[in-house]
C-alpha cells in the first residue's frame, strides 16, 4: 500500500472504532436522562436502578470513547497535515467549541459518576442534562467540520493554495450543516435507544427469571422501543433531507450512490446490486422507476445529474452504492422491527398478556447491532463518497496526506490496540454485571456498587 | 501587541496549564505505583486524586492540539510530519492508561495492574512529550528533500535529549509530590503529608541540577537558542527566587498542624517558578516555532479565524469557570471523599 492508501485505512479504522463509543455516548446519555426523569416523575425505583446500571455501562464505554477521541483528534493532524493546515485557517471554530463541550461533559460526567450519592436529585438531573448536552454538542460540532469538507464554504483559495477572504461562521454553517448535524444526532439517539432495547430484549429471552426481573426488563424495553421508533421515523425525515442536500450540493456523490450515469428526469432508484462501470448500469439490483427524481425533488420531472457530467477522475468509488443501500437497509430494519414490536405490544400483548414471542425478542435484540452498523455504513458512505477529495473541490486526499515514515508499523500497532481494547471492554462489561446482579439491586438491598 | 504575539501567548498559557496538570496527573500515577505497599495512605490518596480528574486533564491535552492547529496551522503541519512516530506512540500509551483508569474503577481486581500501567506510562508519556523541545530547537530535522523528516539516529544519540527527559521527569515528580503533600494535608492525613514532603525534599535540588544541565548540554546547532536564553536571565532569576521560597517553605513551622511545612505555599511558589522559567524559555524560542524554517509569522492563521477564536475563548471560559469551581469544591476540598464511601 502507498502512504496515502495507508493513511486512509489507518484513519478510517480509528474513526470507525471511535464512532462506536462516541455514538453510544450521545445515545445512552439521552436514555439515562429519560430514566432519571421517569424515576422522579413516577417514583418507580426500577427506573432509578436502570439509570444507575446504564450509567455504569456508560462510564465504562466513556473510558474508551475519550482516549479514542483523543487519538482521532490528534491523528487529523498526524495523518492529514495538509488538511490540518487549512482546517486551522478556516474551520477551527467547531473544533474549538468542541473542546468546551468536552469540558462540560467531562466535568458533569465525573460529578455524576463519582459523586452521585452526594447530590440532591435535582442536581443529579442537572448533571445528566449537561452530560447529554455536552455529548450531543460534540456530535453536532464535529459534524460541522465534516459537512464543511463535503460542501466547503466561507473562504477563497488562490491556485498556490493560499487561503483568503475567510468567514469562519459561514464555514461553520455551511450548506449541509443543518441536514448533516440533525441526521447525525437523530441516528445517534436512535442507536442509543436501539442498544437499550436490544439488551432488554435479549435479557427477556433468558429462562428462569423472577417476575420482578421480567417486569423490570419490560419497562426498559417499552420505553426504548418507543424511542427507537420515534427516532426511526425522524431518521427517514433527516436522511431524506440529506439526500436532497446531496442533490443540490454534491451531485457526483448522489450519482455514484445510485449508479446513475446519464443526466435525466424520471430517474430510477436502484436498490441492491452493484454498479458496473463498463456497462454503466446497476447489476442485480431492483430499479424503482421515477423514484429518485421524486425523492430528490418531489416530482418525476426533477432532473438528476449523472456521472457522465463529470470528469471520470473525480468520480467517487462505486462501492459507495453498496454502503448507501446498507445504511438505508439498516434504517428500514430498525424502524420496521421497533414499529412491529410496538404494534404487537399494543394490539396483542396488551390485551392477552403472556410472554413476548421468541422471534420478536430475537428481532429486537438485533436492532442494537444493526443500528450501530447503520452508523458505520453512513460514515463510510459519506467519507468515501467524497473521494478523491478531502475538501470537495479544493484539496485532494493525496495533497492532504502525510509523508511521514513508519505509517505501516504504527497502523499495525493500532490494530492490535483496538482489538485489545474491544476484548477488554467486553470482558469488563460482562464481569461487572455478573458481579453486580440485577435482582438484589431491585429488591432494594442495594447490591454492591 | 500584534495578533501573533497574543496567539503565541495564549498557546503558551494552554501548554503551561497542561504541563502543570499533566505533571500532577502522570506524577500521581507514578507515586501510586511506588507507594503501593506503603503503610500510609500515599497510594490511595494519589489514586483518589486521579479518578475524577484524569478526564479533565486529558481534555486539556486535546485543547493544546486544537489551539496549535487553530493559531499556527502551518507549524502544525511541520510538527505533525516530523513528530509522527513519537506522537503516535504517546497516543497508544495514553489510550491504555485512560482505559485502565476507568476499568479499574469499575472492577477493583484491575487495580494492581492499573497501578503498574499508570506508574510506567506516567514516566514514559512525559519523557516522550518533552522530546518536542529539543526537536523544535533545530538540528534534528532534515528540511532538504520534498518533506521534512526527523533524524532519529541523531536525536537518540544526542545526550541533550536524555537530559531533557531527565529534567522533565524530575520536575514532574517534584511538582506532583508537592501537590500530593498539600492534597494529603487538605484531606487531613498528616502521615501521608510527611511521605510526600520527604519525596519533594529529595527531588527539589534534582530539578535544578537537571534543568541547568539540559540547557547547557543543548547542541551547538542550537547556539542561537543559547544566545537568546542569555537575554532572558531576569525571568530565570525570578524563577529561582520562587524555587527558594517554595522549597524552604517545607521547613517553616506550621502551628495549626503542629509540624513543619506550608505545602500550599510550596505548590503555588513552584508553579510560579515554572511559569517564569517556561515564559523565559518560550521567549527565547521566538520567533521560531520549529527552527529554522517555521516562525510565528509565517505559520500564523488567518486574521478572521484568529479573532473568532479569541471571542470563543472568552465566552467558553466565562461559561465553564463556575463548573470548574463547583468541581474543585466537590472533589478536592471535600474530606468525606478521601475517607471513602
Ligand atoms: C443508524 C444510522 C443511520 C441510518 C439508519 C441512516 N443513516 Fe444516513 N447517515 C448516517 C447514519 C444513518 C450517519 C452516520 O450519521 C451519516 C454519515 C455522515 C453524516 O453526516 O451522517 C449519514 C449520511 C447520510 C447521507 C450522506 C450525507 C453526506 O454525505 O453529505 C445521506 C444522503 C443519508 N445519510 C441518507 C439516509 C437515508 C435516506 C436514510 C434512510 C432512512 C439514512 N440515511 C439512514
Ligand atoms: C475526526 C473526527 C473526530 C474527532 C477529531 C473527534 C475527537 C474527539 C475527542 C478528542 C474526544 C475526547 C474528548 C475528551 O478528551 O474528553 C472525543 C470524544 C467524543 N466524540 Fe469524537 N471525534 C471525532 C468523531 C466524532 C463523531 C463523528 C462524533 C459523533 C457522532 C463524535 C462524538 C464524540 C462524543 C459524544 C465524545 C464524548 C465521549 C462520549 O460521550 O462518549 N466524535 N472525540
Ligand atoms: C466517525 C465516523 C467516521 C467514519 C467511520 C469515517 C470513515 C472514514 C473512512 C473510511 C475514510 C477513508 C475514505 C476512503 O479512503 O475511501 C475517511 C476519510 C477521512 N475522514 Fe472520515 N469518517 C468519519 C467521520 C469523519 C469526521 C467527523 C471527519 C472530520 C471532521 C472526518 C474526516 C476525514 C478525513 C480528513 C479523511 C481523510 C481524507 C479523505 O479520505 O477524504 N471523518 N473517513
Amino acid at each position: 500500500m502507498d502512504t496515502v492508501t495507508l493513511s486512509r485505512a489507518f484513519f478510517g479504522t480509528s474513526l470507525a472504532f471511535h464512532i462506536i463509543f462516541a455514538t453510544l455516548g450521545i445515545g445512552l446519555s439521552l436514555m439515562i436522562l429519560l430514566f432519571e426523569i421517569l424515576y422522579q416523575w413516577k417514583k418507580d425505583s426500577d427506573y432509578a436502578v436502570m439509570a444507575k446500571r446504564w450509567t455504569k455501562a456508560f462510564a465504562i464505554l466513556l473510558g474508551v470513547a475519550i482516549p479514542t477521541g483523543t487519538i482521532v483528534g490528534v491523528q487529523i493532524a498526524l495523518l492529514w497535515p495538509g488538511f490540518a493546515k487549512i482546517v486551522g485557517q478556516v474551520i477551527a471554530v467547531p473544533f474549538q467549541i468542541e473542546i468546551f463541550a468536552f469540558f462540560l461533559e467531562a466535568l458533569f460526567m465525573s460529578i455524576y459518576v463519582y459523586a452521585a450519592d452526594k447530590l440532591s436529585s435535582s442536581l443529579r438531573l442537572l448533571s445528566l442534562f449537561f452530560v447529554m448536552i455536552g455529548a450531543t454538542a460534540s456530535g453536532i460540532l464535529i459534524t460541522s467540520a465534516n459537512t464543511w469538507m463535503n460542501t466547503p464554504a466561507g473562504f477563497s483559495m488562490r491556485p498556490d493554495g493560499t487561503v483568503y477572504d475567510v468567514n469562519p461562521w459561514e464555514a461553520f454553517f455551511n450548506p449541509s450543516f443543518y441536514t448533516g448535524a440533525s441526521h447525525v444526532v437523530i441516528t445517534a439517539y436512535a442507536a442509543g435507544a436501539g442498544v437499550v432495547a436490544a439488551v432488554a430484549g435479549y435479557k427477556l429471552l433468558k429462562r428462569n427469571q423472577s417476575a420482578r426481573e421480567i417486569a423490570y426488563h419490560k419497562k426498559g424495553l417499552l420505553l426504548s422501543l418507543i424511542m427507537t421508533f420515534a427516532m426511526g421515523i425522524m431518521m427517514w425525515v433527516t436522511g431524506h433531507s440529506s439526500a436532497i442536500n446531496l442533490h443540490e450540493h454534491s451531485p457526483e456523490k448522489l450519482a455514484a450512490a445510485e449508479g446513475l450515469f446519464e443526466t435525466q428526469s424520471h430517474a430510477p432508484l436502484a436498490i441492491g446490486g452493484f454498479v458496473d462501470p463498463v456497462t454503466q448500469e446497476v447489476k442485480y439490483g431492483i430499479e424503482i422507476p421515477w423514484a429518485l427524481s421524486i425523492l430528490t425533488g418531489l416530482s418525476p420531472d426533477t432532473v438528476v445529474k449523472g456521472l457522465n457530467e463529470f470528469p471520470p477522475e473525480t468520480w467517487p468509488p462505486f462501492y459507495t452504492h453498496v454502503f448507501f443501500n446498507l445504511m438505508v437497509g439498516a434504517a428500514g430494519w430498525t424502524t420496521m422491527i421497533s414499529g412491529l414490536a410496538l404494534a404487537y405490544w399494543y394490539f396483542i400483548h396488551h390485551k392477552r398478556g403472556g410472554k413476548l414471542p421468541k422471534w420478536l425478542l430475537w428481532s429486537i435484540a438485533s436492532i442494537g447491532p444493526v443500528s450501530m452498523l447503520g452508523i458505520e455504513f453512513g460514515w463510510i458512505f459519506s467519507c468515501s463518497g467524497r473521494q478523491p477529495w478531502t475538501i470537495y473541490g479544493f484539496q485532494r486526499t493525496t495533497e492532504a496526506a502525510t509523508r511521514a515514515d513508519f505509517i505501516a508499523p504504527m497502523y499495525m500497532l493500532f490494530i492490535v490496540l483496538y482489538v485489545f481494547l474491544s476484548v477488554l471492554t467486553v470482558i469488563v462489561l460482562r464481569t461487572f454485571f455478573r458481579r453486580h446482579p440485577l435482582l438484589p439491586e431491585l429488591e432494594g438491598n442495594g447490591g454492591k456498587v | 501587541m500584534n495578533e501573533q504575539s497574543i496567539a503565541i501567548l495564549i498557546l503558551w498559557a494552554v501548554i503551561f496549564a497542561y504541563s502543570i496538570l499533566g505533571s500532577i496527573d502522570f506524577g500521581a500515577g507514578f507515586w501510586a505505583m511506588v507507594y503501593a505497599n506503603h503503610k500510609s495512605l500515599a497510594s490511595k490518596i494519589a489514586n483518589r486524586y486521579l479518578s475524577p480528574t484524569w478526564e479533565l486533564t486529558n481534555t486539556v491535552l486535546v485543547f493544546v492540539v486544537v489551539a496549535f492547529i487553530g493559531f499556527f496551522p502551518k507549524a502544525a503541519y511541520t510538527l505533525a510530519t516530523i513528530m509522527f512516530a513519537p506522537v503516535t506512540l504517546i497516543l497508544v500509551l495514553i489510550a491504555i492508561r485512560s482505559t485502565f483508569m476507568v476499568f479499574a474503577y469499575s472492577l477493583p481486581r484491575y487495580e494492581k495492574m492499573l497501578r503498574i500501567i499508570s506508574g510506567i506510562t506516567g514516566l514514559l508519556i512525559p519523557a516522550l512529550l518533552i522530546t518536542v523541545l529539543p526537536v523544535t530547537e533545530g538540528g534534528y530535522v532534515d528540511f532538504s528533500g520534498d518533506t521534512e523528516s526527523l533524524l532519529y539516529g541523531k536525536l537518540f544519540s544526542s545526550p541533550a535529549v536524555y537530559f531533557y527527559m531527565l529534567f522533565g521527569l524530575t520536575s514532574e515528580l517534584f511538582l506532583s509530590a508537592l501537590f500530593l503533600a498539600d492534597f494529603s494535608r487538605e484531606q487531613g492525613s498528616e502521615e501521608t503529608y510527611q511521605v510526600y514532603r520527604r519525596s519533594a525534599i529529595f527531588l527539589g535540588p534534582a530539578t535544578l541540577v537537571t534543568a541547568i544541565i539540559a540547557l547547557v548540554a543543548t547542541d551547538v546547532d542550537a547556539s542561537w537558542f543559547l544566545d537568546n536564553l542569555m537575554k532572558q536571565i531576569p525571568f530565570f532569576a525570578i524563577s529561582l527566587i520562587f524555587f527558594v521560597v517554595g522549597y524552604t517553605s517545607l521547613w517553616w513551622t506550621n502551628r495549626a498542624h503542629n509540624s513543619l511545612g506550608w505545602p500550599r505555599i510550596a505548590v503555588l511558589a513552584v508553579i510560579a517558578q515554572y511559569a517564569f522559567a517556561s515564559y523565559g524559555y518560550g521567549a527565547s524560542h521566538l520567533p521560531y516555532l520549529v527552527y529554522p524554517d517555521v516562525t510565528v509569522d509565517t505559520s500564523f492563521t488567518t486574521k478572521e479565524t484568529f479573532y473568532t477564536l479569541l471571542v470563543l475563548y472568552a465566552i467558553g471560559i466565562a461559561i465553564l469557570l463556575p463548573g470548574f469551581i463547583f468541581f474543585w469544591n466537590l472533589f478536592l476540598k471535600d474530606r468525606t471523599f478521601i475517607k471513602g464511601k
